[in-house]
């Protein structure tokens, strides 16, 4: 993992392109820190499904995003593919969190995650448990019985989880402090499919990092997220499928910060009814 | 002996999980290893004795989402 060259260093005024004020009071009056980790982008970017590996850099580059998503898969040894990609990431000078995609076990999400931890030399895992290929949706028991495994370990767990309070609350015995809740199933690009159940996970736990991660689809539903008080997204497809990556992670990174700026600024509370803007006292009689 | 290697069945005569990598040609690659569904350290690949029939999986940085 690198640390001290990243991405996305404040300009003369202090400002991020793509974040907050560096040194700022995050949204609801938090900084946002993971594990210890100040972030300033509160954009992490996935690294698959790029036309190619210089698209691939671009987009990160114009995310500003400081930490990318990373997995394992077989090496040949005669192709060698994932040692290229493996220098190009440490090129770009930004964290990696490692991932257990593709596990539909807890042991074989704890197999992998000691297996990153080896490889990328980092103890941050994106754990995350498949229970259900159509939906890729997490199957929650496995992803808790592994997240308290791999705590336990000392890795510091960032799951991949649903909007449901209950296992939020398990994951948080288990040693997590982070979650990651789905906007909507991955890959999907369908933005935030239960607005309520996300708005109730904000509300019960407001002291803790909140990243939407997958179902993002556009830069809008980016800025929703911010606007709702939760603290980073993670997409990857959004960008890396979008026609022009590196000019759609450019719009990511002002959707987030326009949302952050606004979940700030205190959104009005929506009516049922027509409010005139314009005063009504003094409008001429005219009939 | 024959052993499977991310799921290709191959011809070694390595006695450990660290010989059959060179004989394999990973050389230096940033690898992972694991035997039969076990996760095998780096520092320990030297002595993990390999029998006949063993699957090992060889794991490297990829993309990921």
């Amino acid at each position: 993992m690198s640390g001290d060259s990243m991405p996305g260093e404040p300009t003369p005024g202090g400002r991020v392109p793509g974040g907050a004020m560096l040194g700022e009071v995050g949204l609801g009056g938090r900084a946002l820190e993971v594990y210890g980790v100040p972030l300033r982008s509160r954009l992490l970017l996935g690294t698959s499904r790029y036309p190619s590996p210089a698209v691939l850099s671009a987009a990160v580059k114009a995310s500003t995003a400081q930490v990318v998503t990373v997995s394992l898969r077989r090496e040949s040894s005669g192709e060698r593919a994932g040692q290229g990609f493996w220098s190009l990431i440490q090129e770009l000078g930004v964290r990696v969190l490692p991932n257990t995609a593709g596990c539909h076990s807890a042991k074989e999400a704890v197999t992998t995650a000691h297996m990153a931890r080896e490889v990328f030399g980092t103890p941050w895992i994106k754990l995350e448990v498949i229970g259900e290929d159509d939906t890729l949706q997490p199957d929650v028991f496995g992803l808790v019985e592994a997240a308290r495994i791999l705590t336990s370990e000392g890795f510091q767990v960032f799951p991949y989880t649903t909007e449901d309070l209950v296992v939020a609350d398990r994951l948080l015995d288990a040693g997590c402090r982070v979650l990651m809740p789905w906007g909507a199933p991955i890959g999907s690009g369908r933005g935030l499919n239960n607005l309520f159940g996300l708005k109730a996970l904000r509300a019960h736990f407001p002291d803790v990092p909140l990243v939407i991660d997958a179902g993002i689809g556009v830069p809008s539903h980016a800025a929703q997220a911010m606007e709702l008080g939760f603290d980073a997204v993670l997409l990857n497809t959004a960008v890396a499928q979008a026609s022009d990556p590196a000019r759609m992670a450019a719009a990511f990174a002002q959707a987030i910060e326009a949302g952050v700026e606004a979940r700030q600024a205190g959104p009005m509370e929506p009516r049922d009814m027509a409010a005139p803007s314009t005063p009504v006292i003094g409008t001429a009689f005219l009939r | 002996m024959k052993i499977l290697v991310n799921g290709d069945w191959r011809d070694t005569g390595a006695v450990d999980l660290a010989a059959a990598l060179a004989e394999l040609g990973y050389g230096e690659a940033v690898v992972a290893t694991a035997l039969n569904g076990e996760f095998v350290p780096a520092t320990s690949r030297q002595g993990a004795h390999l029998s006949e029939g063993d699957r090992i999986e060889v794991l490297a940085p990829m993309q990921g989402g």
